[in-house]
């Protein structure tokens, strides 16, 4: 598939000399959904503000379909839709009218029968004629929406699209999304729910200080959830795993007083019973036998909360 | 050129426009009405001509001038400063839209919306005044060119300003005393020649003598300075416009 937003060596530093962004590289690839978790003040928004031209990057290059986002703005821009993550409307406006606005605003001619069937889509269309201000807050995020999707985006920014909103209508969005895959559009999500990365998307980014930690498959990294560990702690410490034990793929842990052994839960055989049995033939000495499940929580975490070594 | 989006700013500001319609016309028209019952009748009926025109009709274009600028001025920089507030200005930020286009949008809007004042309170004199405009097309031209220099003017507050105060503080501090002192209501000939002098620094005065001028041939300063006046404000504040255009200023950061 092709690459259709590339980001390289983002770097942002507001005028207060914070540097939110150290040099982002990312490529998303057209037809996806990536979620991007990270803690507050991770980052997240100023990436996205800066990739759709509310903020100018520092350095770096970004480009939307080759597109790039300062030289070639208008091409670039008009492919992105953007859902931000601070719910602002007009409010005495209609619900029709702001989406109409939306899709002149980014240069198509009105046409009633695209606007109607974006505001069906996000169960609006009965509400075409309320003003914003009468709508309830689920709502609104999803005038936004359609306000993002009204010129028809190939890429599209939800910015924490369900932050604040309930069981119900998240699941509306995850379908939201769902449907506009298979449309082809391309799906950049924010979220500090790790549930909801694993609910819809494809790839997922941990992104923690202005830096972009880890992108990988979500499958993978499921995978790597099912896995559990088996941490066999010893009375002695080792330099190295015994040669004896070289068939576990062991890692030496705990400054070598712990062999750590990952097996899949799922597998008939998980290989402990001969794993032990190999340990106690090799003479070494069990001071405890510890299992983990890693979860993309822990995975999350423990990415997120790292000692400050890098200074 | 992006004329869709332009289009599309500009409906949207004039939809906000009509939907308090009566609002934005009942306060000016009123305001109009007062002037002439307080100036015109009360006032205009000691002083008995100005410069051959009667002091109705004299004070008909300074009072025009007035609302036009100051309704130029708030429309434009109010249409610019709510967005900002209210934070849709990321919609504006992140469209396929440059400055320029922006500007074209809310500026065109804010002058229209002036104009359409403008005329209606010409329209309200005829009421009150014998009125008999020597140079229509000159009137209309002045008006126009008033209008959209001023919701540049505004437009720019609008960028500058970040909070209601200080979105109220120039057309109080600045505008409103200027335009009060720049000739709407007496000629400049009437000021002893110290204020004269003074006025010479007063913008306002050079398009209040011109629009009048166009009204019934009289006027403080020739016409070509007032001409070149309003050339010259109105460049200065496209100047400042293409100058936030290239900074971003309070803007994009
Ligand atoms: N306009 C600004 N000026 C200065 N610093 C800013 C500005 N906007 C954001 N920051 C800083 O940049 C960092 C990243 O902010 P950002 O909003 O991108 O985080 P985020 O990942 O979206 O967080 P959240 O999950 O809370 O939305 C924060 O430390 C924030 O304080
Ligand atoms: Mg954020």
């Amino acid at each position: 598939m092709a690459t259709i937003l590339s980001i390289q060596n983002l770097r942002k530093a507001y005028a207060s000399g914070f540097e939110a962004l150290k040099g982002v590289n990312l490529d998303i690839e057209e037809g996806e959904i990536i979620a991007l978790l990270g803690p507050n003040g991770a980052g997240k928004t100023t990436l996205i503000s800066t990739v759709c031209g509310i903020t100018m990057p520092t350095s770096g290059t970004v480009t939307v379909a080759g597109f790039d986002i300062l030289n070639n703005y208008r091409q670039a821009r008009s492919l992105i839709g953007l859902v931000p993550q601070e719910i602002a409307l007009e409010p005495f406006e209609k619900v029709i009218n702001t989406v109409r606005f939306s899709r002149g605003l980014f240069g198509k001619g009105r046409k009633d029968s695209a606007v109607e069937d974006i505001l069906k889509r996000l169960s609006l269309w009965d509400k075409r004629d309320n003003q914003i201000r009468e709508l309830s807050g689920g709502m609104k995020r999803r005038v936004l929406i359609a306000k993002a999707l009204a010129h028809e985006p190939r890429v599209l920014f939800l910015d924490e699209p369900t932050a604040g909103v309930d069981v119900e209508l998240r699941k509306d969005m995850w379908g939201i999304v769902e449907q506009l895959r298979a449309d082809g559009v391309t799906t950049i999500l924010t979220t500090h729910y790790i549930e909801e990365a694993e609910a819809i998307a494809d790839r997922v980014g941990v992104i923690s200080k202005g830096e972009i930690l880890l992108v990988e498959d979500k499958d993978t990294l499921m995978a790597r959830m099912g896995k559990k560990q088996l941490d066999v702690q010893l009375t002695t410490q080792l330099d190295a795993v015994p040669d004896v034990l070289a068939t576990y793929d062991l890692i030496l842990g705990d400054g070598g007083w712990t062999l750590i052994y990952s097996y899949d839960v799922n597998a008939e055989r998980t290989g402990i019973t001969k794993l032990l049995t190999d340990v106690q033939a090799s003479g070494l000495q069990l001071r405890d036998v510890v299992t983990r499940q890693s979860s993309l929580e822990d995975i999350f975490v423990s990415l997120v909360h790292q000692p400050e070594e890098t200074g | 050129m992006n004329w869709t989006a332009i289009r599309a700013i500009y409906a949207f500001e004039m939809a906000r426009f009509f939907r308090t319609i009566a609002q934005s016309l009942i306060s000016p028209v009123l305001s109009t009405s007062l002037y002439f019952v307080v100036f015109g009748a009360a006032i205009g009926s000691r002083i008995d001509q100005v410069e051959g025109v009667s002091y109705g009709a004299f004070i008909v274009p300074g009072l025009i001038m007035l609302t036009v600028m100051t309704q130029g001025i708030s429309n434009a920089s109010f249409g610019i400063y709510f967005p900002k507030f209210i934070g849709t200005i990321y919609e504006l930020l992140s469209a396929p839209v440059s400055f320029l286009e922006i500007v074209m949008g809310y500026v065109g809007a804010a002058a229209t919306k002036a104009m359409f004042i403008g005329i209606i309170i010409l329209i309200t004199s005829f009421f009150f005044v014998d009125l008999d405009i020597q140079n229509p097309l000159a009137m209309i031209a002045f008006l126009l060119l008033t209008c959209v220099s001023f919701a540049l003017f505004g437009f720019i507050i609008g960028i500058w300003a970040s909070n209601f105060e200080q979105l109220q503080l120039v057309p109080l501090l600045v505008v409103t005393p200027l335009v009060f002192l720049g000739g709407s209501f007496y000629s400049i000939s009437m000021l002893p020649p110290v204020w004269q002098a003074i006025s010479m620094f007063n913008p306002v005065v050079y398009l209040i003598s011109g629009f009048r001028w166009a009204f019934f041939g009289v006027e403080d300063v020739p016409i070509a300075t007032s001409l070149f006046a309003i050339a010259l404000f109105t460049s200065l504040c496209l100047g400042a416009v293409w100058w936030i255009f290239k900074t971003g200023w309070r803007i994009r950061q």
